[in-house]
């Protein structure tokens, strides 16, 4: 297999490598890629959406479409996910352990019964590992902030790099940093499965749903100029407003299916203990 | 562009891609393949694609990684290849 | 040798891409274990990314962000013309921008299927689950 593989590979290689030849010279500004569109894009983004940030523009506005769809593909990959790997396990067969916080003695409770929840005792994974005083405390802090600068990256994606996508995955990254640093229940806590299972369609449904607005005011799909009656701005600034409204939804529905894709994918599917 | 940065920055990539395929330790490889994607990430910049970097130095280096980890850790982290 | 040269310079960086797609996608077959195979997979996306925003690159252009006032919006000033050959091209980046975000969540798909496997075959090995189906 390894021989057919490498042949395979040098193959394809020799093709692409020859194909080079026809290739325009590398930063060439009049590359047929960068002649018939794009400079549409370049000068009229400014005039049409008045967002500078052209990536954005185009992402949200011009090809509106692909954008909704591929939030769609990410919804899609995260339902796959739930459904290859979750099991759902009625009550607990093995031993659950407790750990007595003063004194640091662990308690086994066995056949699935629980201790009465106290203070005293606190849950424990069964690879569990003593908590370590600065990763704990310097996450706990780091967090917030987190959190903040996603939700700056996402309302700033007009005028910087940034928007929806990046700032989704920076929410879902801090949620994830949290179940990394403490366990998997605390975060699963701030975080449960059903809000995630129910915020990723609401991100696809606002961004489709901004898309349907636009037709009930007599527009094209994801139009939207069509908003600029309803948010009380001249259609260019609506067109703007409606690239943020999409954008949280996008983020939306990042942010969920990255936090749904990694407390599947660590607790093996039991949603029980993780990394 | 300054292409003495871009040919280092690409021999990077080429050696930590050859670099995680190599290691004998899947929990190696997903370190590699996560300092392949911030040396992508780095490509990117340089290239002028701001927003592709962002996101590659955000889901690439960041969440795929956590992803690779913990997949290793449900299932073995030997390899023989 | 100077035209050798200039041939190069102009398209070092395409040769390279083509070297990391052969990576890719001699791990993908090549590779025994399934999560190197994930990593092969990985590694050929990246590097058609690569190549696609590398299309887009303009010698002496910036970053697809336009120079803007602060606080005016740039319907008012229209006089404020743009040069296209000024910036790179966006259109690859948006392409791309959006296959990263569904690369990592299809990756986790790939990942979820390899932890099934690894349940029910206690292995990674193609060939020893090869060798336990045949086996059935």
């Amino acid at each position: 297999m390894k021989i057919i593989g490498l042949i395979i590979a040098i193959l394809t290689g020799v093709l692409l490598l020859s194909a080079t030849a026809d290739f325009p010279i590398f930063g060439d500004p009049d590359s047929p890629a960068s002649t018939h569109l794009s400079p549409y894009y370049i000068e009229k983004t400014m005039e049409d959406t008045s967002v500078p940030n052209i990536v954005t523009a185009v992402l949200a506005d011009y090809r509106g479409y692909d954008t909704m769809y591929e939030t769609a593909v990410i919804f899609t990959a995260g339902l796959a996910c739930f459904i290859i790997l979750r099991i759902f396990v009625r009550e607990e067969p093995g031993d659950r352990l407790y750990r007595h916080v003063l004194t640091g003695v662990t308690v086994r409770v066995k056949e699935g019964a629980k201790l009465p929840p106290s203070d005293d005792f606190e849950r424990i994974d069964t690879m569990w590992t003593p908590p370590d005083l600065i990763i704990k405390t310097v996450c706990r802090l780091l967090i917030p902030f987190i959190q903040l600068f996603g939700l700056y990256v996402i309302a700033h994606g007009h005028h910087s790099p940034g928007g929806g996508f990046q700032g989704g995955v920076i929410l879902g990254a801090s949620i994830i940093l949290l179940a990394i640093s403490t366990d998997l229940r605390t975060a699963v806590q701030r975080m449960r499965e059903k809000v995630d299972a129910i915020l990723c369609p609401v991100g696809v449904i606002i961004y489709a749903g901004t898309g349907a607005l636009c037709i009930l005011f007599g527009f094209n799909f994801l139009d939207y100029s069509a908003l600029a009656p309803l948010l009380h701005v001249d259609p260019i600034t609506a067109r703007s407003h409606g690239i943020l409204i999409v954008e949280i939804g996008v983020g939306i529905a990042v942010m969920c299916t990255m936090i749904w894709i990694y407390n599947i994918l660590s607790s093996g599917g039991k949603y029980d203990e993780g990394l | 562009m300054v292409w003495q940065l871009d040919l280092a920055i690409l021999t990077l990539v080429v050696i930590t891609a050859v670099g995680s395929l190599m290691v004998k330790d899947l929990l190696g490889a997903a370190i590699l393949f996560g300092a392949y994607s911030f040396m992508m990430c780095a490509l990117w910049s340089i290239m002028g694609a701001v927003d592709v970097a962002f996101t590659e130095a955000s889901v690439g280096a960041g969440v795929s990684t956590v992803l690779f980890v913990a997949a290793v850790l449900r299932t073995s982290r030997r390899t023989r290849d | 040798m100077g035209d050798l040269l200039q041939i190069i310079v102009a398209k070092y960086n395409y040769w390279i891409y083509i070297t990391l797609m052969m990576i890719g996608l001699y791990a993908m077959i090549g590779k025994n274990n399934l999560v190197k195979k994930i990593v092969g997979m990985s590694i050929f996306q990246t590097a058609i990314i690569l190549f696609y925003v590398s299309i887009g690159v303009k010698k002496g252009a910036t970053i697809p962000i336009l120079e803007h006032g602060h606080g005016e919006h740039g319907h008012s000033a229209a006089a404020l013309i743009v040069h296209a050959v000024d910036y790179v091209n966006p259109l690859p980046h948006v392409l791309m921008l959006t296959a990263i975000v569904v690369g990592v969540a299809t990756l986790g798909v790939a990942l979820a299927l390899a932890i099934k496997v690894h349940n029910r075959f206690n292995t990674l090995e193609e060939d020893e689950i090869l060798a336990q189906i045949r086996e059935k």
